[in-house]
């Protein structure tokens, strides 16, 4: 049914409609309100024999789904951050136990400096950790990437997280139209367990493995997730097919037939970019977009078949690798081997700051202008750096450097309104 | 024919009387049935405590449960000496997921099944001392304050042996391990540091909390089985011995077990939703010394030159228990 929803009541309503049987939850925002939701339809009754735990952390949550897991039920739960970073240890442990387990990740920054608004910074932080990453452009997505991620999982034995952006969606409202129960069931059979603890079946999970053999565990992870680069697809197909909509896959083209530049991107702000190649295609500028729905396994073939015929790409990454630039973009280069394609890395949207349409218009002015510098920081208030830069090459104790950045923004933004 | 009841009192192991008890009253390790389910063949130490202890425990919770037992175990020796595949020793349901958190993972099975309407089946979750005490404490305490239906058997070597005996908040003072060396002013473990995580765990009110010993292992099999016929958050803090990390003769670990209870450092007790309802008196009181001298680990308390003050602060630790616990009653 079709209903102006907020994004996470739409993914929590996705989520019960996926049958869930234990769900561990820890509050941190902006994920709290998909596991309020989800704590008041377990408690009404809307969600069978479901079990919610609230739990006293998240290393707790994700240790929970890893034990249900394994003892044969369909798991969830949320977070994001430093939420995260804390269930660091059991992210790479339940991938390595082969558990379809499924989490949003309402993606916020990681600090310090605290900050409680969206970037990728987390989930990219874990993007190696064995887990397949979707990445959610809208709310009506982010609720059928729910539906899709636990057949995949579940094909897969392999956990998967899907993203959405913490407050840009999560807090969004919008129309969604959350399936009929009867269609999700028919798209969805109930999880049969590749392993799980049964006392009629004894078996030991978790042994430890040494050199003869740890490689070949590794590989056959590895491969694994290979397998869903052919997955991804055909589980977005069977969801067209069921559902009606286009939602997921690897990569989406938009306005790719004749583009000259390509901007890639994942999540969110692909709604953006896509006005600002519209906008650029008006004043003559061939651009396209390309959005990277699936990030983990990373579908290397499928976008260097996307980018064919264009001369320059630009990725639009909301996270930093600091010492290096960009994380996305890297990934973006090596799918380009051995082609000439420039590929520019542009850093934006940290820890909440808007995108704006102007802001990535000009970005792909200037980069067929080659005056982009590598990595570009989006919209970086250079007067602010070099005051706090001079600041600081003039005093040793020169303080905290968030708390002078404050308030040389504020001083500084102060004298130009 | 007459029959005359006779009291048994030993002083050694208490294995050896279970041909003289009535079949109901031997210890489930004697019987044909047990399950083994802690196989034999696996790479413990000699004398390792934590290998007898859960091997008493495991298959007393299995005869509990009918054999519908699903067994959740930390990293540490257990899991180490038990597990390198393809020689699992286990012969039960079993899974090692992380240092940290045993606790939330039987959580979590004990959820799973509540979900799927399998109650016949029981969850336990095992872990040492730092496993328990330290790095997975915040699991523990969730896991007992939301009630949840595991029991939890924290088997305490008093350190960290699988990673080469370094201090844990279970170490007790004066103990000498590689990161409480025996030297400098203050040599071994500082005086007035540790926790009693039985009495934290009385503290969230769950149904019941005993601690063991593998030097009493009727009364081990006893509390598993008290525990198992229960429902809801439960916790036994069983004393087993290391000879490698304490220093003590592999063939002395019954031995030493029983100093630990005799001079009261290690107090037996049970408790159900906060309230001590038992304890095991003391019969032969020993003076800790007599606990001490077996293990390299206090023998800086005694060479070069003999440290009274330590000595007596123990002492004084073991007749604080005594008295609180009314062990000599």
């Amino acid at each position: 049914m079709r209903a102006q929803i907020e994004g996470s009541q739409a993914v929590a309503e996705a989520v019960v409609l996926c049958r869930p049987e234990v769900i561990a939850a820890y509050p941190i925002s902006p994920q709290t309100h998909i596991v309020e939701r989800l704590s008041r339809m377990v408690k009404q009754g809307d969600a069978g024999r479901c079990q919610y735990l609230n739990v006293e952390s998240e290393f707790a949550a994700l240790s929970v789904l890893i034990g249900a897991s394994a003892a044969g039920a369909r798991t969830y739960t949320a977070t994001t951050s430093q939420g995260l970073l804390f269930m660091a240890e059991a992210v790479y442990n339940a991938a390595g136990l082969g558990l379809p387990i499924v989490m949003t990740i309402a993606n916020r920054a990681v600090g310090a400096p605290i900050n409680i608004w969206n970037d990728h910074s987390d989930s990219m932080a874990l993007r190696d950790a064995g887990w397949i990453q979707l990445y959610a452009e809208t709310n009506q997505e982010a609720a059928d990437l729910h539906i899709q991620a636990f057949q995949l999982a579940e094909q897969l034995s392999s956990p998967v997280m899907v993203c959405m952006d913490g407050y840009i969606l999560t807090h969004a409202y919008e129309p969604v139209d959350v399936p009929d129960q009867n269609l999700v069931d028919a798209f969805l059979p109930p999880f049969s367990p590749v392993q799980v603890l049964d006392p009629s079946d004894p078996i030991s999970i978790g042994s430890m493995v040494g050199p003869e053999a740890f490689t070949e565990v590794k590989y056959l992870a590895y491969q694994q997730q290979l397998r869903a680069l052919a997955l991804v697809p055909e589980v977005a197909g069977d969801f067209e097919r069921q559902f009606h909509r286009l939602s997921g896959g690897l990569c989406t083209p938009y306005r790719m037939e004749d583009a000259d530049i390509a901007v890639i991107a994942l999540g969110s702000v692909i709604g953006t970019i896509k006005d600002a190649v519209d906008e650029l295609r008006l004043e003559g500028i061939a651009a396209g977009c390309v959005k990277i729905g699936c990030y983990r396994p990373f579908p290397s073939l499928q976008l260097r078949a996307a980018l064919e015929g264009v001369s320059r790409a630009i990725v639009v990454e909301k996270d930093l690798a600091v010492g290096m630039g960009g994380i996305v973009s890297v990934d973006i280069r090596m799918a380009l081997q051995g082609s000439a394609v420039p590929v520019h890395t542009v850093i934006a949207g940290l820890g909440g700051r808007s995108i704006s349409i102007a802001s990535l218009k000009r970005m792909v002015i200037e980069a067929r202008a080659e005056r982009l510098n590598e990595p570009h920081f989006l919209d970086l208030n250079t007067t602010v750096i070099d005051a706090e830069q001079s600041r600081r090459r003039e005093q040793r104790r020169a303080g905290p450097v968030a708390e002078q950045v404050l308030r040389a923004v504020n001083a500084i933004g102060a004298r130009t309104t | 024919m007459p029959t005359q009841r006779i009291k048994f009192y030993q002083t050694g192991t208490y294995t050896a009387g279970n041909r003289l008890l009535d079949e109901e009253a031997r210890t489930v390790q004697s019987r044909m049935d047990r399950t083994n389910s802690l196989n034999s063949g696996h790479r413990a130490c000699q004398g390792c405590g934590e290998a007898l202890g859960a091997r008493y425990a495991i298959d007393a919770a299995m005869r509990a449960s009918r054999n519908r037992l699903i067994a959740i175990n930390a990293t540490g020796c257990l899991e180490v000496f038990s597990s390198p595949y393809p020689e699992s020793a286990w012969q039960i349901p079993w899974m090692h997921s992380l240092f940290g958190n045993a606790p939330a993972v039987a959580s979590g099975v004990a959820a799973a099944l509540r979900a799927k309407g399998r109650g016949d089946v029981h969850v336990i979750a095992q872990g040492g001392d730092g496993a328990t005490v330290d790095i997975g404490f915040g699991c523990l305490s969730g896991m007992f304050e939301r009630n949840d239906d595991v029991l939890y058997l924290c088997y305490d070597n008093e350190a960290y042996m699988n990673t080469g005996i370094q201090r844990s908040g279970a170490t007790p003072p004066f103990a000498r391990t590689n990161t409480t060396q025996a030297v400098g002013g203050a040599p071994g473990n500082l005086l007035g540091t540790g926790k009693n995580v039985p009495r934290i765990a009385m503290a969230h009110g769950i149904s019941y909390v005993a601690t063991a010993s593998v030097a009493d292992l009727h009364d081990l099999e006893a509390k598993v089985t008290t525990a198992m016929g229960m429902t809801g958050a439960r916790y036994i803090h069983i004393h087993v011995p290391c000879p490698l990390g304490w220093g003590s003769d592999p063939a002395h670990t019954m031995r030493v077990a029983r100093m630990a209870v005799e001079s009261g450092l290690f107090p037996l007790f049970e408790a159900k939703s906060g309230v001590v309802i038992g304890r095991t008196l003391i019969r032969h009181k020993v003076p800790v010394e007599r606990y001490l001298e077996l293990q390299a680990r206090f023998k800086h308390l005694f060479e070069p030159r003999r440290n009274s003050e330590a000595i007596a602060s123990l002492q004084a630790i073991a007749d604080a228990n005594i008295s609180f616990y009314g062990l000599l009653e």
